[in-house]
């Protein structure tokens, strides 16, 4: 069977399930069928939980939502803030002061750099680092690679060795911890011991560094997770020398402190992730399976707004656009309050429509509850062994632009900015591929990106720089202003308003829609990024970006499926996101018994 | 044979002096006197590593998050070295049925020996599915690890009360895990998310001293939740004082005067935020310039609208108790507070509106 978008579907060959699909965000399931030669020739994903929380935010303060919303992922946490504070102030033409954009743009950017990071480290770097191997590594050529890749200066022999000590002994006691029952051994892992040691190293000293990243948001919003956003602006006033300024929320102490992580957190990245991520690339230019729609399909709404209220391309840091039907060269404008252009199907979603031939647009969504398994799924409800893709199979709903299903994530990003000709993406894409000697047709591929995501760390640890100094700048010249109040109060809005927030979360293109009647929420609708990426089939049967990213792809051993959850991975899920839409009247029903 | 955490420690290469060290730090961490440090060096040579097993039902990751945060102990340490961390899927490297035979395993090797850590809950709408793991609901996963654990951590106010997806109307019936967990104890450490230092501090304690904190009537660790974030506020003078913001980015504002105008939640909400702070003690809510919207007390996304100031505000009461608070709570009062008092500040407050300073 050949989808509209082009992949042969096959399901005749044995069913491999992987469920939980681990190290992401929320609960996935992975189903696939591999041929007599153990490649993949069907692929279906399936979001296994749902939460609901549109229908939780109906009657209450706009005002609030970003609090409700920013719940929806703790992971990208405050994109989905910023994202509903937009909606909010489209829908009641609230103009914010350009501090609070600059601000924004700094909070935004320490979560894309903590997030990437964190994303490629703890959650993905395990797909290509065999951790048992960095045991056989000599600490000396370990050494010698560091030294040879980085100037980072944790690289000696003794370090090196005292770390490998440490391990062998930790793998000694037979605990393993989160190393437990690991693919260790696996022929699809390819990096040399050294390399593996190496790598080990900079896990853990992430993991200890990250933590400090994240510290701008502290400074900014109070707390990290889920800091603290503001409809108008942002909460952190500013004052430098005036009376009280200890107390303020931003003083000559904090923006030091920012500044100081910002310049930590680039040498960090250019340090240690960057080489890493060539390191590892270049072991692995020969595995460039899990390309999926991202030679085809890509959307983005863009980011980081250089002028304050300018959601247009002329302000936007890293361009808004579409590519549809593989024409890499022609990037479609988006509009994301076009009825026409993106729209949610349910025909494969435990959701019910009307009519389920057609999408509808968020502004016009509807979501009511449909958990039901297909004729040809195997188990019940109680323990699900097979799902049935003929069916419906997924808490996730189908978006589509114009019909297309999408991929959206950091690739995405610098695909659509590559081809509308963003000087320092071109310049940053270029030189790597040059430095790999690979052709750019190696983007669209697994390790593609994850490549992509790595360079947009480091743009973004640059910008972060650069975003903190233009906040100085701004003080400098006299404007102290962080938010705008003349429409704080509901009695200034008008009796009935709709307005659109985008953004782009790490993960990919995120939309909130809002409409506000009598000062309360009327609809509140999300498409979030692993929606659109972690999609079930359409109508028309076009497959999503998860599902069409495993076609083809061979595995060593189906038993042991390291390359489906190594692709999976490389779009970095949140299902916690994907899943959160609820019915507006969706009151259930029976309920479970318990002890 | 399974090995102490000092000898783990020392197997790796860390020195007796360091090892004392991060006992001294450990236990002020906690908040206990120098003294205790021996105490809790005592109990890392002697004891075993603890298996843990994590569990997500309905949540947002937040809770893993904030943990990986935490400075002291380094979550490494934790993770690592302190205990075991056997279980959890957001960072553990197998996937699928290599992940969950290590559920079972546990349950069989360590029987009534390993900590259940929670994060999120389970949904008992559409008989329980709208959260599968491995094919199998949530709830089945989740009492049946209760089943044979020691006792049950619920990190953060998805597992403590429910939190966002259980506010009004509660669309997918998310449920705290004690309501369906009824035979082991459950240790609540709520929060939206709680701070990491304060659940690196509740599982340092639980293994340092081998007995559960005290917790109070709602089963939270008094280390941690016995005082309220108004009680120990560096606002604080300026609420006493009547100096308060009266809108954003105004005089008071940049002054950093009491934010209890703009709905401020600190007065009514139990935490650690104004005193152990976040994130390494860099700041908190309000100390950033917004009101404290009370994310570890019971139902706080129903006592909104956030930017509403609470109605009935006791200048005085520090010691009022979370137990009496919590009472009123559950009475029904959305917003009691130790009502005995006469709300002098805030009368104050209404009185003097004008009375805030302002830059020069």
């Amino acid at each position: 069977m050949k989808t509209p978008n082009g992949y042969e579907l096959d399901s005749s060959g044995k069913r491999v399930v992987v469920d939980p699909v681990t190290r992401i965000e929320g609960h996935l399931r992975v189903e696939v069928n591999v041929d007599d030669k153990n490649v993949i020739r069907n692929a279906v994903s399936t979001g296994t939980m749902w939460r609901g929380l549109e229908i939780i935010l109906k009657g209450r303060d706009p005002r609030d939502a970003w609090a409700f919303t920013e719940r929806i992922c703790g992971v990208c946490t405050g994109t989905h803030a910023l994202t509903s504070v937009r909606a909010v102030e489209d829908a009641l033409d609230i103009k914010i002061p350009n501090n609070a954009n600059t601000i924004r743009n700094i909070i935004h950017h320490t979560l894309y750099v903590h997030d990437h990071l964190v994303h490629f480290y703890h959650l993905h770097a395990l797909d290509w680092v065999d951790v048992v191997s960095a045991l056989k590594a000599d600490p000396k050529a370990t050494s010698e690679l560091a030294m040879s890749i980085s100037p980072w200066p944790k690289a000696s022999v003794g370090y090196f060795r005292d770390l490998q000590n440490r391990l062998k002994k930790f793998v000694g006691s037979g605990q393993l911890g989160p190393f437990k029952n690991g693919y260790w051994g696996h022929p699809a892992y390819k990096l040399p011991p050294e390399a593996n040691l190496m790598a080990v190293a900079h896990y853990l000293e992430a993991l200890d560094f990250q933590k400090d990243i994240v510290k701008i948001q502290t400074v900014l919003g109070g707390k990290n997770p889920h800091p603290n956003w503001l409809v108008g602006g942002v909460p952190c006033a500013i004052n430098l020398d005036g009376d009280g300024a200890t107390g303020a929320a931003i003083n000559m102490e904090r923006l030091n402190l920012i500044g100081s992580i910002a310049q930590q957190t680039l040498e960090f990245v250019e340090q240690v992730y960057i080489p890493d991520l060539k390191a590892v690339a270049s072991f692995y230019k020969d595995w460039l399976y899990g390309g999926g729609l991202s030679s085809q399909s890509l959307l983005a709404y863009g980011e980081f707004p250089e002028y304050a209220n300018d959601y247009s391309n002329k302000s936007l840091a890293l361009p808004r656009g579409a590519i549809i039907n593989g024409k890499l060269t022609e990037v479609h404008e988006v509009d994301l309050k076009d009825l026409q252009q993106i729209q949610e199907f349910v025909t494969h979603s435990w959701y019910k429509y009307p009519d389920e031939t057609k999408g509808l647009h968020p502004f016009e969504g509807v979501t009511e509850p449909n958990f039901v398994l297909g004729p040809n799924a195997k188990g019940d409800k109680k323990r699900i062994e097979q799902l049935d893709e003929g069916a419906k199979y997924s808490f996730v709903k189908a978006p589509r632009w114009k019909g297309h299903a999408m991929e959206v994530g950091p690739l995405a990003r610098f695909v659509v900015a590559y081809f509308s000709g963003h000087e320092g993406v071109k310049e940053l894409v270029d030189s790597t591929l040059k430095d790999l000697g690979v052709p750019i047709t190696a983007l669209f591929s697994t390790l593609g990106r994850t490549a992509a995501r790595g360079l947009e760390c480091l743009w973004s640890a640059k910008e972060l720089v650069r975003n903190h100094q233009k906040l100085i700048a701004s003080i400098k010249a006299g404007d102290r202003a962080t938010a705008t109040t003349d429409k704080w109060e509901p009695s200034k809005w008008p009796a009935s308003a709709k307005g659109a927030g985008f953004s782009e979360a790490p993960r990919g293109a995120l939309g909130h829609w809002v409409h506000i009647e009598h000062g309360k929420i009327a609809n509140y609708q999300a498409v979030v990024p692993t929606t659109w990426n972690g999609s079930p089939r359409d109508p028309a049967g076009n497959i999503g970006a998860f599902e069409a990213s495993l076609m083809n792809t061979p595995m060593a051993d189906p038993e042991q499926p390291l390359e489906i959850i190594r692709t999976i991975h490389s779009f970095d899920p949140c299902l916690a996101c994907a899943t959160h839409v609820m019915s507006p009247d969706g009151q259930e029903l029976a309920k479970v018994t318990v002890k | 044979m399974v090995e102490t955490f000092y000898g783990l420690l020392r197997r790796q290469g860390v020195s007796r002096r360091s090892f004392t060290k991060f006992c001294s730090l450990t236990a002020a961490s906690m908040g206990l006197a120098p003294a205790f440090a021996s105490k809790v060096a005592h109990a890392m040579e002697t004891k075993p590593r603890v298996p843990v097993i994590w569990l997500h039902g309905l949540e947002c990751t937040c809770c893993s998050e904030s943990f990986i945060r935490s400075a002291h102990p380094l979550a490494k340490d934790v993770v690592l070295s302190m205990l075991s961390l056997d279980y959890d899927d957001t960072i553990m490297a197998a996937s699928g049925h290599q992940a969950e035979a290590i559920l079972e395993e546990t349950r069989q090797k360590y029987k009534g020996k390993y900590i259940l850590a929670v994060e999120g809950n389970p949904s008992l709408s559409e008989d329980g599915n709208y959260c599968i793991v491995g094919g199998r609901r949530f709830v089945d996963q989740l009492t049946d690890m209760a089943s044979d654990a020691m006792a049950c951590i619920a990190w953060g106010s998805c597992a403590s009360w429910g939190c966002v997806q259980a506010a009004k109307p509660n669309p997918t019936m998310a449920t705290p895990i004690d309501q369906v967990i009824r035979d082991k104890p459950v240790i609540k450490v709520p929060g939206c998310p709680p701070i990491a230092e304060v659940m690196t501090g509740v599982v340092s304690y639980i293994l340092t001293f081998d007995r559960l904190p005290e917790l109070d009537r709602q089963g939270r660790p008094k280390m941690f939740y016995s005082q309220r974030i108004h009680d120990k506020c560096y606002r604080r003078p300026h609420f006493d004082a009547g100096q308060f913001v009266e809108a954003w980015d105004d005089p008071g504002a940049r002054q950093g005067y009491c934010l209890y105008k703009m709905g401020c939640r600190g007065p009514t909400t139990y935490n650690a935020c104004s005193t152990t702070r976040w994130n390494g003690g860099v700041s908190f809510p309000i100390q950033s310039g917004h009101g404290c919207i009370g994310c570890s007390e019971k139902d706080f996304w129903d006592n909104g609208p956030f930017y509403e100031r609470l109605a009935n505000v006791s200048g005085w009461g520090v010691e009022g108790t979370a137990d009496s608070i919590g009472v009123k709570v559950l009475g029904g009062v959305a917003v009691g507070l130790a009502g005995h008092a006469a709300a002098s500040a805030l009368k104050s407050a209404a009185s003097k509106p004008e009375q805030h300073g302002g830059e020069k």
